[in-house]
């Protein structure tokens, strides 16, 4: 018997299909070879990778100010990287979540600033609203172009980013600019719209627990409702859940609007808990980085909480390597690179099976 | 056949596992030159597993291939193809928007020397073509051909490199009887050119007629093999199942309730993909407790008729009733929710690959109680329901959690018309309700389409099985270039009117 159930075993291992390995396990496996490759490369500059990391881990987690700043950088990360998460699960390639980030941004600022004066109730989450509302709005149109006329959503999304990120640079300069400061930024949003700090003396602000409360939502949004079942079924196979009589274009459609209303929510949040001020470039790519968020952690909301804060991590503590192991900036992004590669040959690796 | 001489191919001992299911155990297998082997056994035996190992596409955990009596390692479809091992499986591989030529040569080595010297390509392609009477257009593009071509440009594609042993994965499920017997022929036109072939079927009648030697599958066993001289339809059967079939329909006529129009067709008119008309304006109608069959050779419109009366395409003239409402530009969900189930021709199409089978039960039921309440699923009654149906219609799965890829062809099938008939549809479009089911599953689909048919539901059944027609209709139309070339009712039809009225002339 027991002889038996060996053999059963050593024969399963043998043949161990690549497919059939959890995807958790295979994300574990990424950021592990990543970081061991990610040290041969430091070890050829000539630093020690153990010193680099662990001062890149304690400037990440080591005291509650790194920490606090790591999640500050993992809130719109992790936002933005739901949003695409969602849009991915419906195969939308949605490549806009940095141009739904600064549609959310604008209109939180329109908001915090133009309604100033009303009580904090009102105000914050009207300012938290207006963002969603232009995020929304920044998805729902390249999604109705797809799903009504066939418009490539790779275009669409990214030409939408540039016209948001123009828009953004022509408010702040015109328009909305604060005419008492030199630099080309807006006012300061009413302090009754600003998110309130959790950790005092850090700038862990609310945003960021809204932000994990969103990844909980959206798995139950997914795995648990009917819209979520339809937008999996749309994602796998959209011609046979078109004959199975799910409306795909509304899908898309909805997808597309709560992707938006995701990111959107990730820039009203950085105006309102982190820059309080509308400012030129507020986001750094965080709309691009997310898509990279949302691939490691294969769609997965929960797992998006991990890939974010991992992300996070690395570009908080690309400094203090820099400071502490003489290893340069750029060694960080050869670790995302190497991550992205992985990422992009595990897709590949499913395609052809 | 010379039993002395050396087997083409020499399976020994083949253990293939899926988790923990075996799907091939200890497997003998031996295949002779210029023989027919038929492959029989009920779905999910392990028939595609054994064949798709041969074929490189799967490792046994354990066991030997020889091929020429010599050790031979096959890791993936290239090395089979190097020793000359083709394989057509049920799901073609194919470039829909290349010609036929291209698809052929597609992903030959020496297909960039090829791309230059197309006309060197396309003569030996014709060569092919005549030798083995396998008639293609070679620059006809693979989406204007209908299942039977495409089946053709397969084989060729195997032919064109030099194999010596052809697999055929359930050929005969997608033909019409007509196109069996071009395939038959083809078949034994190689097997004279010394090829060995091996065929997989769940129809006895063709295993018997066709092959030479019979392997039947059980439960990944080998249960036996035989001389196909020295058996018969019912000894395969109880091999096959293990028991007796009793290869018998129950037919019950009247229902005592009053029948009345579920469907009524008018002058329907429509274009294909490729934009000729797939359709020419025709009307009929299915009474309730009422089968009605058309019959005909695939690709002349039953598919665009499908399709429009589920939603799926649109319209150029004619308008379609389902009990009394107009449902002529209505979206598949309406007509899915007034009482239109689809079993679809291609199981693909009726299934999510990487769905589970609970996802895959409630594709069409998600959103209606009990499985859903305001938006949200309810878990519990989805599983429950689809272990019903799985334990009811003999899906072979270890439980409900497997993903929809990992069913047999046949189980698949199964999973889909399960689900169409659970729901109680009060029109069934059932098109080629047993596809690739074995000989078990095909009685039991049949009689309860009999039995639903008793209880009141119209059925319209579109299959290229004239016994199929036959058997389950009250009425039959036969379809010829978007037409119906005329109707009979179940008394007068037979099997000779039927083939002449398919070949388009007038009875
Ligand atoms: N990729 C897979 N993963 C898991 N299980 C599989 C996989 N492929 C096949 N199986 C299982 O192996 C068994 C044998 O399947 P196989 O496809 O060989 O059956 P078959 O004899 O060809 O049946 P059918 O007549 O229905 O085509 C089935 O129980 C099936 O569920
Ligand atoms: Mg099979």
């Amino acid at each position: 018997m027991a002889n038996l159930s060996r053999i059963d075993l050593r024969a399963q291992i043998k043949h161990l299909d690549l497919a059939e390995i959890p995807s958790w396990l295979s994300t574990a496996l990424i950021v592990i070879l990543a970081f061991l490759l990610g040290g041969l490369v430091i070890l050829a500059i000539g630093a020690n990778p153990i010193v680099a990391y662990l001062s890149l881990l304690q400037a990440a987690f080591g005291d509650v100010n790194g920490f606090a700043e790591t999640m500050v950088k993992a809130c719109p990360l992790m936002l933005a990287g739901l949003g695409i998460a969602m849009a991915y699960r419906a195969k939308f390639w949605n490549i806009g979540a940095e141009g739904q980030i600064y549609a959310g941004g604008i209109l939180a600022a329109v908001v915090g600033i133009h309604l100033a004066g009303l009580p904090r109730v009102f105000l914050l989450p009207a300012t938290l609203l207006a963002g969603v509302l232009g995020g929304t709005l920044w998805g729902f149109i390249p999604g109705l172009l797809k799903a009504r006329l066939k418009v490539n959503e790779v275009i669409t999304t990214l030409m939408m980013n540039y016209i948001i990120i123009q828009l953004t640079a022509y408010l702040v300069t015109g328009p909305m600019r604060d005419t008492s400061s030199g630099i080309t930024i807006s006012p300061q949003l009413d302090p009754a719209a600003w998110l309130p700090i959790v950790i005092p003396k850090t700038r862990f602000h609310l945003g960021i627990l809204l932000a994990i409360g969103s990844a909980f939502l959206m798995s139950w949004l997914i795995y648990k409702t009917v819209l979520g079942f339809q937008v999996r079924a749309v994602g796998e196979q959209s011609r046979t859940a078109r004959f199975a009589g799910i409306p795909v274009e509304r899908t898309i459609i909805w997808t597309m609007i709560i992707s938006g209303a995701l990111a959107g929510l990730a820039g009203g949040i950085e105006v309102s808990g982190v820059q309080h001020r509308l400012v030129e470039a507020f986001s750094p790519g965080y709309g691009y980085l997310a898509i990279a968020v949302a691939l490691l952690a294969n769609l997965e909301p929960i797992g998006v909480i991990l890939s974010s804060i991992l992300f996070a991590a690395l570009l908080n503590g690309a400094d203090a390597m820099q400071r502490a192991a003489a290893v340069p900036i750029p060694v960080i992004y050869v670790i995302e690179g190497i991550v992205i590669l992985f990422i992009a040959i595990r897709i590949l690796r499913r395609k052809s099976n | 056949m010379a039993v002395q001489s050396i087997p083409v191919i020499k399976m020994v001992g083949i253990t293939k596992h899926f988790g923990k299911v075996i799907a091939n155990d200890d497997v003998t297998f031996e295949l002779f030159p210029g023989e027919i082997h038929g492959l029989l056994g009920e779905n999910g035996a392990g028939k595609t597993t054994l064949m798709n190992i041969l074929y490189g596409l799967h490792q046994p955990d354990q066991g030997d291939i020889f091929v020429h009596g010599q050790s031979a390692s096959i890791k993936s479809p290239h090395d089979a193809i190097q020793i000359g091992i083709g394989m057509v499986h049920q799901h073609f591989m194919q470039v829909p928007t290349q010609k036929v030529v291209d698809n052929v040569i597609l992903g030959l080595k020496s297909a960039g020397k090829m791309l230059l010297n197309r006309d060197a390509a396309r003569k030996r392609l014709m060569d092919i073509s005549e030798n083995y009477s396998l008639k293609v257009d070679p620059d006809a593009y693979v989406w204007q051909l209908s299942i039977g071509d495409r089946q053709r440009v397969e084989i060729i594609k195997a032919l064109y490199r030099d194999i010596r042993v052809l697999i055929l994965d359930e050929p005969t499920s997608v033909l019409t009887p007509k196109e069996i017997e071009e395939l038959f022929h083809t078949v034994r036109k190689l097997v004279e050119s010394g090829l060995s072939v091996i065929f997989i079927t769940h129809h006895l009648e063709e295993a018997l007629s066709i092959t030479d030697q019979i392997t039947v599958l059980r439960n990944g066993k080998v249960v036996g093999t035989i001389p196909t001289g020295s058996t018969d339809k019912r000894e395969c059967a109880s091999m096959m199942v293990g028991r007796e079939v009793l290869f018998r329909l129950k037919r019950e006529d009247g229902g005592g309730y009053e029948k009345h129009e579920v469907l009524r067709v008018e002058n329907l008119s429509a274009v294909n993909d490729r934009d000729t008309p797939a359709l020419r304006g025709i009307s009929f109608n299915v009474f309730s407790g009422e089968i009605v069959g058309i019959a005909g050779v695939d690709g002349n419109g039953q598919s665009e008729l499908v399709q429009i009366l589920t939603g799926l395409r649109s319209i150029s003239g004619g308008r379609f009733w389902v009990e009394g409402k107009e449902m002529t530009r209505a979206s598949p969900k309406t007509i899915l929710q007034h009482g239109v189930g689809h079993i679809p021709e291609n199981p693909d199409d009726g299934l999510i690959a990487e769905f589970n089978l609970v996802d895959n039960v409630m594709l069409n039921m998600h959103d209606v109680p009990p499985y859903s309440q305001r938006g949200l699923l309810d878990k519990n009654k989805m599983v429950e329901k689809a272990r019903e149906l799985i334990q009811a219609y003999d899906v072979r799965t270890p439980n409900e959690k497997v993903k929809a890829r990992t069913l047999s062809g046949g189980n698949k099938q199964k999973l889909i018309v399960a689900r169409e008939i659970s729901r109680n549809p009060r029109l069934l479009i059932a098109a080629h309700p047993t596809r690739g089911v074995d000989i078990g599953a095909e009685e039991y689909i049949r009689n309860l389409l009999l039995q639903k048919r008793h209880e009141g539901m119209a059925i319209l059944l579109i299959s290229t099985k004239l016994d199929e027609i036959l058997s389950l209709s009250d009425r039959i139309l036969v379809m010829e270039r978007g037409r119906f070339m005329g109707e009979m009712s179940r008394e007068m039809a037979n099997i000779e009117k039927i083939g002449l009225l398919m070949a388009g002339s007038e009875a």
